[in-house]
């Protein structure tokens, strides 16, 4: 082991290049662009265009005044800031959409694997409940506003049952159903995948000792399964909670420019969408803060995997070989 | 008040054409001075400055170098009109060895005027090729491009006349006329706006479906009410919702919406908020959104919607399609006895205004102008092309000679049961009256602030609330502007 | 599979078997129905006319009608050509999932195979920002590519593919389940370059993580709108989502020229190939989820 780590570490390096060099120049860069911007008082006035015919030092159409420490973050945190307000929005989305994914997810991937079950077509079912995620985000939200908007099927559906004429889409509380039913719809499949790769690779030994001991489905679901998929199943939170941070389309759509009822499907990155072209200063520290939250929420999921898992692997693997 | 703020902000856009902007008496250490000035917008709907004949540059004295022909457009409504009338019509000697290239950008997320803001920022560095030559504008947005100096004067740099342009309806150019009187493009076509109404309703509730007698019930806003209320009786809703009248109100502020860099709500925004807050809570409209099914629904003839207010593209485009019963597609046809063809009729309303419309704008740098004066002369001058695009495309022209030729041919619309609306929209256009009323953030402004205020209407939030919304959403959108 | 029977216990009851199973059939059959719902109503939207007002359960007449104008000179002249928008997306997509592929797996198996000082920190590096948005840095991107002189190019759309954090994580947790050390340490003793080693006989152990990351990197790429719309200005260079994005701003803001039917029927066949790809490949992707994923 020693002799090979001497001989050809090189190669190690050799063969990060390619990576580390795309990086730092399509992705690094830029993002240390946006810090050093997030500390400046930059803004466009998008009411006007740059003077051709005199050109001025600088373009007529932005004001830079400089450094300006932390003004741009203090605006959007501050009490009702726009990064304090789409964060929320945005986290409620997430969990309206998440906890079916993980419910439904969960049940699916016990399901498949539960031989005694023996449920047929698997291969047709595992197929058909990944397929929404093949469609463009914006054609699903587009089909779910038609159905849900005023005069809509879901819509006529509602008010036959409910009696209530206001539109799912002119509520705050159901607009949220709404983006969060698409949310689920389009990663429930992916995350049952996920979920029965991690229960198919649990040492089949435990139950046959659950099975001799008389435990009922249940009690070897919460004290067998659930405690050994654990850290996927952390993964598939933190992975989720990254991905539903940058929440976008799918509230656009259903909710418009001014994200819809009283603002609350208004995520984060909407916030980012609509002032990027003027409010440069404040959007870079609305990405910056986005960084800083996908970090952290990152480096959790690091911490999760590296201790319950890939070490476990790897031990496992040092002591077949020992 | 108003013509103070005009002559100052006039002297401001002088100060700011010169060269020298310390001219200004600002500071040059403090770099955000001259950017206040600039925050300053300009009101829009200016008059033109006429101009001497002697001015107008000869048109074999316009450059015509270039290889490429580069127009920026957000959809592929102007590429049609220029293919079908302009092309077979082109001065085939000026595009000798030129092509065209359409730079097509939607306006969805503002992805058009970024594009073309990057590009007008490059004009100078960039190879004569690749320089905009032509490009599109909106009448929410114009002024942005009109008060910059990207835009070829029409008269001194294009080389077209006054007598050219003497049969456009003035509002078309008041548009795109900055605040020195300079006109910076034209139209193909003019957008006046009329009310739409349901005849079978209009019989039924009112007596008469004649369009002058109803107007005449519909002539101001009070008249208006009164017959919302007798609407309202029978189940009929005025109205389809919440954004139909919002154009006639906006297009008679006393004062725009942005003026020195700070936002105000007009008392006429404020007149439609209140009226529009007042049919919701009586039933007076259906509560629908602009575009949406249900608003499409009101216009089938037994919709429960008495009216709408439809500038001339609405008429054939939207209201035609959405109140057959078979659609064209499945092999109805568009004749009497289909859903609500022949049964609708048009009023002016008792408010002139106009919804929509599209400007041609040459491009300063632009080593083609030869040919940029050759398609404003053909798409939004000649009477012969015009008169063509309003009999074939039902697209409303911008030339009242060609209008008055149909007119006095007769013309009748099968659609409206036989009515010669055109007469009406010559009225309504000759009645926009715009100066003063456009800021170069209208587009934002408009959108942002309907939909603040749908949740108002809609009771999820107070009046306050909702301004604070909008506040909220257009800082972000025009970060350099404030608002109280 | 056989090796995880008896999962469910020995004490519920033939009949709470059969409970069980009818609960399962019905849930799944209901999923079944939301799933395939979306792609129902886009097809029959396809068959609809120009104006289409609500929604329609059943089929309309216009498919043909909608087919021969999609095809029409004049559709090709207005929207520009839609095979070549296929070629463009199919060229972007085809690059980008083999570049992403290859040097992610390139990566990791640096990190899995070499042992060396940085290797630690490499690997923490590449996991932390993964997390990181792409919209986090676009506003530095644009002005950076335009500097560079990258716009209007097919190379920013293509070349950061070679840096995909995800697909990497992917990779080294793949590598560590089904690439044994030792067989790297054979063809090493039989001579071979490393090098070479990884393209001739690593590379065909990882050909299911190549399949899995390979249709998603493909999937997300063919319907990426954000960076090309963002890139791409020719119009002879416009992708997919591009054209479809012109032919929604048309029905908002052109009536006249609008045409839901069409714009319905030309979304349909993009999303064709993709599904008919998705189909072909699903027993693969699905294994080849299970192989690459993290056991307990």
């Amino acid at each position: 082991m020693k002799r090979k780590s001497i001989s050809y570490a090189k190669w190690g390096y050799i063969f990060l290049i390619p990576f580390f060099l795309v990086y730092a120049v399509f992705s690094l860069a830029p993002l240390i662009q946006t810090f050093y911007y997030s500390f400046i008082d930059y803004s466009v006035n998008t009411g006007a265009v740059a003077s051709v015919r005199n050109p001025v030092p600088a373009a007529d159409n932005v004001v830079n005044n400089g450094f300006c420490g932390f003004k741009n973050y203090s605006s959007v945190i501050g009490n009702g800031g726009i990064f304090t307000e789409s964060l929320i929005n945005t986290m409620i989305l997430w969990l309206i959409g998440f906890i079916p994914q993980i419910i439904f997810s969960l049940l699916l991937a016990v399901w498949f694997t539960d031989i005694r079950l023996r449920l047929k077509a698997q291969g047709f079912f595992k197929t058909v409940i990944y397929l929404p995620n093949v469609i463009m985000a914006s054609a699903l939200s587009l089909l779910f506003y038609s159905l849900f908007t005023q005069g809509g099927a879901m819509y006529e559906l509602i008010y036959n049952i409910t009696g209530n004429e206001q539109s799912w889409l002119n509520t705050a509380g159901g607009s949220r159903v709404v983006v969060g039913f698409i949310n689920f719809m389009m990663w429930y499949g992916n995350t049952t995948i996920l979920l029965m790769a991690a229960i198919m690779g649990i040492d089949t030994s435990l139950y046959e000792a659950a099975q001799i001991d008389g435990a009922n489905p249940s009690q070897t679901f919460w004290q067998i399964t659930i405690p050994l998929i654990k850290p996927i199943l952390a993964y598939v939170l933190v992975t989720s909670m990254i991905g539903g941070l940058q929440m976008y389309d799918v509230p656009y759509i259903i909710g418009g420019k001014a994200g819809g009822a009283n603002g609350k499907l208004m995520t984060v990155v909407s916030q980012i969408q609509q002032g990027k072209n003027s409010a440069v200063g404040n959007v870079a520290a609305l990405s910056v803060l986005v960084f800083i939250v996908s970090a952290i929420l990152g480096f959790i999921t690091l911490k999760v995997m590296d201790d319950k898992s890939v070490k476990t692997r790897y031990n496992k693997k040092k002591k077949k070989k020992a | 008040m108003t013509k103070l703020k005009r002559i100052l902000a006039g002297s401001l856009a002088l100060c700011m054409a010169g060269s020298m902007l310390t001219a200004c008496g600002g500071d040059d250490s403090s770099k955000s001075d001259s950017k206040a000035a600039d925050n300053a917008s300009k009101a829009g709907g200016n008059t033109a400055t006429p101009v001497d004949d002697a001015d107008i540059p000869a048109a074999d004295s316009l450059v015509n170098t270039g290889k490429k022909y580069n127009i920026y457009v957000w959809n592929t409504e102007f590429k049609e009109r220029f293919e079908t009338y302009y092309w077979p019509n082109r001065d085939e000697a000026l595009w000798d060895g030129v092509e065209v290239n359409w730079v097509t950008n939607s306006n969805e997320g503002n992805v058009y005027q970024t594009k073309l803001d990057e590009a007008i920022s490059g004009q100078n560095d960039a190879k004569d090729d690749d320089k905009i030559d032509m490009f599109l504008v909106e009448a929410d947005y114009a002024l942005k491009y009109v008060d910059s100096d990207i835009c070829l004067d029409v008269r001194k740099e294009v080389g077209i006349s006054e007598s050219d342009t003497a049969n456009q309806y003035k509002y078309t150019q008041d548009v795109m006329t900055d605040s020195n009187g300079i006109l910076k493009g034209l139209s193909w076509q003019a957008t006046p706006g009329l009310f739409l109404y349901n005849a079978d309703y209009a019989k039924d509730v009112l007596g008469t479906d004649d369009p002058e007698e109803v107007q005449a019930m519909l002539s101001d806003w009070d008249k208006f009410n009164d017959v919302a209320a007798k609407m309202q009786e029978k189940g009929i809703a005025m109205v389809s919702g919440f954004d139909d009248t919002y154009r006639c109100f906006s297009n008679t502020v006393s004062s725009p919406w942005v003026t020195d860099g700070k936002i105000t709500i007009d008392p006429q925004i404020s007149a439609w908020v209140d009226q529009t807050k007042d049919y919701t809570d009586k039933g007076y409209n259906n509560k629908t959104s602009l575009w949406d099914d249900a608003w499409k629904a009101g216009q089938k003839i037994d919709g429960k919607t008495f009216g709408y207010f439809f500038s001339t593209w609405g008429i054939p485009f939207t209201l035609l399609p959405n109140t057959l019963d078979k659609s064209v597609d499945d092999g109805g046809k568009e004749e009497e006895g289909n859903g609500g063809y022949g049964k609708w009729r048009a009023c002016a309303g008792p408010q002139a205004y106009f919804w929509g419309g599209t400007w041609i704008c040459g491009a300063y740098g632009s080593d083609n102008i030869a040919i940029t004066r050759d398609i404003m002369l053909k798409l939004t001058c000649d009477t012969d092309i015009m008169k063509k695009i309003t009999e074939e495309q039902q697209d409303y022209t911008n030339n009242k000679e060609a209008i008055k030729q149909l007119i006095d041919g007769g013309y009748s619309n099968a659609f409206l049961g036989g009515q010669d609306h055109l007469s009406l929209l010559t009225e309504a256009a000759d009645n926009i009256d715009l100066s003063n009323k456009l800021s170069a953030y209208d587009q934002g402004c408009n959108e942002q602030f309907q939909a603040a205020m749908k949740d108002y209407f809609l009771g999820n939030v107070t009046y306050d609330e909702a301004l604070e919304n909008f506040k909220k959403n257009i800082t972000n959108v025009y970060s350099t502007l404030t608002m109280d | 599979m056989a090796r995880i029977e008896g999962v469910a216990g020995t004490t519920d009851s033939r009949t709470a078997l059969t409970v069980r199973r009818v609960i399962a059939y019905v849930v799944l059959i209901l999923l079944v129905i939301i799933s395939l719902l979306p792609f129902y109503l886009l097809i029959i939207n396809a068959t609809r006319g120009k104006v289409q007002t609500g929604l329609q359960f059943y089929p309309g007449k216009a498919l043909g009608g909608n087919f021969k104008t999609l095809l029409s000179e004049n559709y090709k002249q207005t929207y520009g050509d839609f095979f070549r928008s296929f070629a463009n997306s199919l060229i972007i997509a085809a690059f980008t999932t083999v570049l992403s592929v290859y040097f992610s797996a390139l990566t990791a198996y640096a990190i899995h195979v070499y042992d060396f000082k940085l290797k630690k920190i490499a690997h923490t590096f590449i996991l932390i920002v993964m997390m990181v948005p792409t919209q986090a840095s676009a506003i530095g991107l644009y002005r950076m590519l335009k500097n560079m002189n990258l716009l209007d190019s097919y190379i920013p759309l293509i070349v950061p593919a070679v840096a995909a954090p995800a697909v990497y994580f992917f990779m080294i947790q793949y590598m560590a389940s089904s690439l044994p050390l030792e067989i790297v340490e054979a063809a090493r003793i039989d001579g071979c370059g490393e090098f070479r080693t990884f393209n001739t006989i690593v590379t065909p152990i990882l050909k299911p993580a190549f399949a899995v990351q390979g249709i998603f990197t493909f999937v997300s790429s063919w319907n990426n709108l954000f960076m090309p719309q963002m890139i791409i200005d020719t119009a002879e260079k416009k992708t997919i989502p591009l054209i479809l994005q012109i032919m929604r701003a048309n029905i908002q803001s052109n009536p006249m020229a609008a045409n839901a039917g069409v714009m319905n029927l030309f979304m349909v066949l993009a999303i064709l190939p993709v599904v008919v790809i998705y189909l072909i490949l699903s027993k693969n992707i699905i294994s080849g989820i299970a192989l690459g994923s993290v056991k307990g």
